[in-house]
């Protein structure tokens, strides 16, 4: 027999927790739903546009009766339950309907607060909360002129956008001097009464409400001192209070919420609670995005794998009121051991604040240009070291080049058929319907149904922007440690840390060891996992070539169409007659379609087939020429100039440099692909100030630029030092692979990785630490031991995989 | 009726990897998994024809190899979220030896 569930609150986080448990665990439990609402799930975040006419209930609809039906849970709605009986296991709703439970979850969000002030019952006294309520109030805009609406904070200005937006005269009651006092200073909070007030919206401020009066409706507000206001309709949005009644009368510990555990469990261990009716470690939410992580953990409970935990997590406030662009998070105040970046700008109505203590972003407010908020938050909840970008953080990191993107209010005005995801061709009216008929909330979601931003990733800010529009300008999904892949909840950081120390030395070592949740892992962990075993015990890790991609496997670049393609190492772009004739004879030998130079300094044969593969490098082999790795996280190219050789301008052998730098350090495997490049002056014709490594001389050295891209956002080098000979050139550029190959995570490339750790970082282990370099420099030499074979003279002896190059079987026409 | 064709031993399949026959009727992939089963599929991604005999092959799964789109091999249908099915063929495996039966599957 199946065990039973029951869920007492049909709402975002316990229905949530739902959807996660039958996405684990499908067959495990009889489900039963209570609600009091006479609905399915709606997306209560989204009252807000239905409100202001932007959406009705049923582009809010998350999960509609059908999908009750689809999934087998019984849904008692509109039935509120009354009793739990713990001893019987059994709860009763207030019209008799009794279910028997195993397990319990309760999730009965929280209840707005009303102020019992005298003629709060009066017809035309609402909070907003429901459906119900914003039916309500819908109703009485049609017929009345004047709304009233108590609380300035994040709910009541929503409240009063929506009935301005309806038509009505709207007067916005404060307690306060600030609006959003919990989200705001009072600079943005000044700022965003005023845009507030030009849209039509009038303040109150600092005004405490006496009574409301009127016979049966109320007509009117009186305050403290005397003032009265005429008032058809009057919203009470003055915060919320965890719905806790049901557990206390159950004898469930409370506080101010339910109390529970990391694994979202109450003082009876059979009784789960999510949502806004929880307390954990002190904390009760109010925002979805914590309480979808409760939710995750809370199924994984339920389902008993039994090892999630709910931590306590940071939340991040946006208003969605169109045309006012807001964010805010964390500590925003500060005491006197932070200090504060402000920038303030009123002509252009653009205030941004952010508070920092030890270099460590606390808190921030944006006002009037809130594009940068993800970063922020994320720079926040990472505890980022933000040293080195002190002096740009105010500019945001919008300000990077970004190529064909970019446009921070772009998602709004962007129409359903504009291309958003150039690599997969999904536009935004693909990512709307599958964000609105699927009910998605994550970006990781979004990416999975409908494959935006899931290749370059490059649209991804498009993509969270046009999330954000269509769920209402709110949803800051991120939980703290993001685990590898769906395979285990392990960090890349956790993982390598485990490979370090207890010596695994395969990828199987490792999933064996980190009890992964599948057989065999998948796309994303293996690859990954196969190099972090490599880069942490060269010459003794088991390399699988199943765990490879199939450009690594078979050293040469997938085409669209099945092909390869084919790139010899062209040493710092230097080339020989016998070279190119070796090229163009295999090229014609071969028939090769065709013959490109590449971005890299180097020739690139386009369209060979699987098969022929091995004798294509056979004959290149011949000529003396190696596999490129155009195909690999490995080291690419080294682009050069002439140099002193030949330019006039030229002050060292950037060619020769280039070339020493290639031979040293071609073959390793690292985290993503890494270039580098020499230039013989400043004029930088090699351009190696957009590389990961790159290299200008000057007449007295050297100077070494890292963590540089030209790829999907352009992000120049920073300078890591100035150096004189050229063996320390060598040495720098040695230690500086090193560092990157061990503490990047997968597929992570050097100018993301320097931007998360910090250039600092990077110059304190290599540039003041000569001994921590040396170590460096030499592990790094000694991994190239191993590496520095060619791949393709090992495959033309038929040593390795022969049986990627030939098909299994032929069976020709005579057989069928 | 349905004429078997062997086509090799399973040994010449690496576990977690697939070997690609040649017919008329196109290329086919024969997938070996970690536990030693065996599946064929029409070697033509249903996004955009890409070669699924290239892709990581995880439980009795593949990621194609042009945009990862995830094939369960032993219903030939894509994984949700994504979308799209393929031709699967008989195949078993007698004495070690791999037979293909080129009467396509449902
Ligand atoms: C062949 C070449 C284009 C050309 O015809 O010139 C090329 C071709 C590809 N590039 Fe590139 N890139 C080529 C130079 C570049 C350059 C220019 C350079 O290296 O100076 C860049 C910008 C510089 C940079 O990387 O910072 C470049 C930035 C990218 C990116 C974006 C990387 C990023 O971090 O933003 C990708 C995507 C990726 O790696 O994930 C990419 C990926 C690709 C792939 C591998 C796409 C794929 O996965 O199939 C293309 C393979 C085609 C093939 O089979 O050969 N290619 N690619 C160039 C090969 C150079 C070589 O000799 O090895
Ligand atoms: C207008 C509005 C705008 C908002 N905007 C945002 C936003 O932009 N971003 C954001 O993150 N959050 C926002 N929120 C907050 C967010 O909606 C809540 O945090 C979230 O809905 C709480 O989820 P929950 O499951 O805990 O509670 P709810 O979603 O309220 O669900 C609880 C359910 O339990 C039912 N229930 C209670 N007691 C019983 C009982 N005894 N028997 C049966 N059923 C019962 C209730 O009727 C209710 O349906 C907004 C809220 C509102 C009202
Ligand atoms: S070669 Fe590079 S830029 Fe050109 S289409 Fe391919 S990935 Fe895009
Ligand atoms: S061709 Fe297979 S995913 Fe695109």
């Amino acid at each position: 027999m199946k065990q039973k569930l029951v869920l007492v609150g049909n709402g975002m986080a316990g229905m949530r927790t739902l959807e996660e448990l039958l996405a684990i665990a499908p067959d495990r439990y009889d489900i039963t739903v209570f609600g009091a609402e006479p609905h399915g799930n709606y997306n209560r975040i989204l009252l807000s546009p239905v409100l202001a006419g932007e959406k009705t209930l049923e582009d809010i609809m998350l999960n509609g009766e059908q999908w009750y039906a689809d999934n087998g849970i019984t849904l008692q709605k509109g039935k509120e339950v009354v009793k739990i009986d713990r001893c019987n296991r059994k709860v009763t709703a207030s019209d008799g309907t009794a279910e028997s439970y195993d397990r319990l979850l309760l999730a009965t969000g929280a209840d707005p607060i009303m102020i019992p002030v005298p003629g709060h019952d009066l017809e035309g006294v609402t909070t907003f909360r429901k459906i119900e309520d914003v039916n309500a109030m819908l109703e009485f805009s049609r017929n009345s002129r004047n709304a009233v609406v108590i609380g300035g904070g994040l709910l009541g200005l929503e409240a009063a956008y929506g009935l301005l937006r309806q038509g009505m005269y709207v007067t916005v009651v404060h307690l306060l001097d600030t609006l959003m006092e919990r989200q705001l200073d009072s600079e943005a909070g000044t700022m965003l009464k005023r845009s507030l007030e030009e849209s039509g919206i009038q303040f109150l401020m600092g005004a405490e409400t006496e009574s409301f009066t009127g016979k049966d409706r109320v007509e009117g507000v009186r305050f403290k001192g005397g003032l009265r206001i005429a008032a058809d309709l009057v919203v009470m949005a003055v915060g919320i209070r965890p719905n806790i009644a049901l557990a206390q009368q159950a004898g469930i510990y409370c506080e101010r919420g339910i109390l529970v555990n990391d694994t979202m469990q109450t003082y009876d261990p059979r009784i789960y609670a999510v949502g806004e009716c929880v307390q954990h470690r002190n904390q009760t939410y109010g925002f979805v995005a914590p309480l979808f992580n409760q939710a995750s953990v809370c199924a994984n409970h339920l389902a008993e794998l039994g090892y999630a935990k709910f931590h306590t997590t940071l939340s991040s406030a946006k208003l969605k009121v169109t045309g006012i662009d807001l964010f805010s998070a964390g500590d925003f105040i500060g005491d006197d051991t932070t200090e504060e970046v402000v920038m303030k700008d009123v002509s252009r109505g653009v205030y941004k604040k952010i508070v920092i203590k030890d270099n460590r972003i606390q808190g921030a407010i944006l006002y009037g240009d809130a594009a940068d908020g993800a970063w922020y938050f994320e720079l926040l909840r990472d505890q980022t070291d933000i040293r080195d970008i002190r002096a740009t953080l105010l500019v945001g990191q919008s300000h990077l080049g970004d190529s064909g993107h970019g446009g921070k209010n772009l998602a709004a005005s962007m129409s359903d058929d504009k291309e958003v995801c150039g690599c997969n061709g999904v536009c935004k009216g693909d990512i709307v319907k599958a964000i609105t008929t699927k009910g998605l909330f994550t970006l990781d979601e979004v990416r999975s149904h409908t494959k935006a931003s899931s290749s370059c990733g490059s649209c991804t800010g498009l993509v969270e922007q046009i999330m954000a529009h269509t769920l209402g300008g709110d949803y800051s999904e991120t939980p703290k440690l993001k685990p590898l892949c769906k395979c285990s909840d392990y960090t890349h950081d956790e993982i390598r840390q485990v490979i370090k120390v207890q010596r695994l030395t395969s990828y199987r070592a490792v999933m064996e060891y980190l009890e992964y949740r599948t057989l065999d892992g998948c796309h994303i962990c293996r690859p990954a996992l196969n190099y972090y075993v490599i880069a942490a015990w060269p010459g003794e890790a088991l390399d699988d070539p199943q765990s490879r991609y199939i450009n690594e496997r078979v050293h040469a670049n997938i085409q669209k169409d099945g092909t390869f393609s084919v790139i010899p190492r062209i040493w710092g772009g230097v080339t020989t007659p016998k070279e190119l004739r070796a090229i163009a004879e295999a090229a014609e030998k071969y028939q090769v379609p065709t013959v490109k130079i590449t971005g890299g300094q180097r020739i690139d044969l386009l369209g060979v087939k699987k098969e022929v593969l091995p004798h294509i490098w056979e004959d290149l082999n011949r000529a003396g020429m190696v596999s490129g790795f155009a195909y690999g996280k490995s080291l690419r190219t080294v682009k050069t100039c002439v140099g002193q050789e030949w330019c006039r301008f030229g002050t060292q052998d950037s060619t020769s440099m280039g070339v020493k730098l290639e031979k040293l350090t071609w073959g390793s495997w690292m985290p993503h692909k890494f270039k580098m490049a020499v230039s013989g002056c400043p004029r930088n014709c090699a351009e190696a100030t957009v590389k990961d490594f790159g290299v200008v001389a000057v007449e007295s050295g050297w100077e070494l630029h890292v963590g540089g891209n030209a790829g999907v956002k352009v992000r120049p080098t920073e300078l890591l030092c100035k150096v004189e000979t050229e063996q320390e050139v060598v040495e720098y550029c040695c230690a500086f692979i090193q560092l990157y190959r061990e503490n990047a995570h997968y597929l992570e490339r050097t100018a993301p990785w320097i931007e998360r750790v910090g250039l600092f970082y990077a110059k304190q282990q290599i540039v003041e630490d000569a001994g921590n370099r040396k170590a460096l420099h030499d592990r790094f030499l000694d991994s190239q031991k191993y590496a520095q074979k060619d791949p393709w003279a090992e495959r033309v002896r038929g040593e390795k995989d022969a049986h990627e190059f030939a098909p299994l079987k032929q069976l020709s026409s005579r057989h069928v | 009726m349905s004429e078997w064709f062997e086509i090799g031993s399973i040994g010449d399949i690496p576990r977690l990897s697939a070997r690609v026959v040649e017919t008329n009727q196109g290329s086919i992939a024969i997938f070996r998994t970690w536990g030693d089963e065996v599946f064929a599929l029409r070697d033509r991604c249903p996004h955009k024809a890409g070669p699924l005999s290239q892709g990581i092959v995880h439980g009795t799964r593949v990621t194609c190899p042009l945009h990862n789109l995830v094939m369960d091999l032993t219903a030939g249908k894509a994984v949700a979220p994504d979308e799209g099915c393929v031709a699967r063929y008989p195949v078993k495996v007698e004495n070690s030896r791999v037979f293909l039966s080129l009467e396509c599957g449902p």
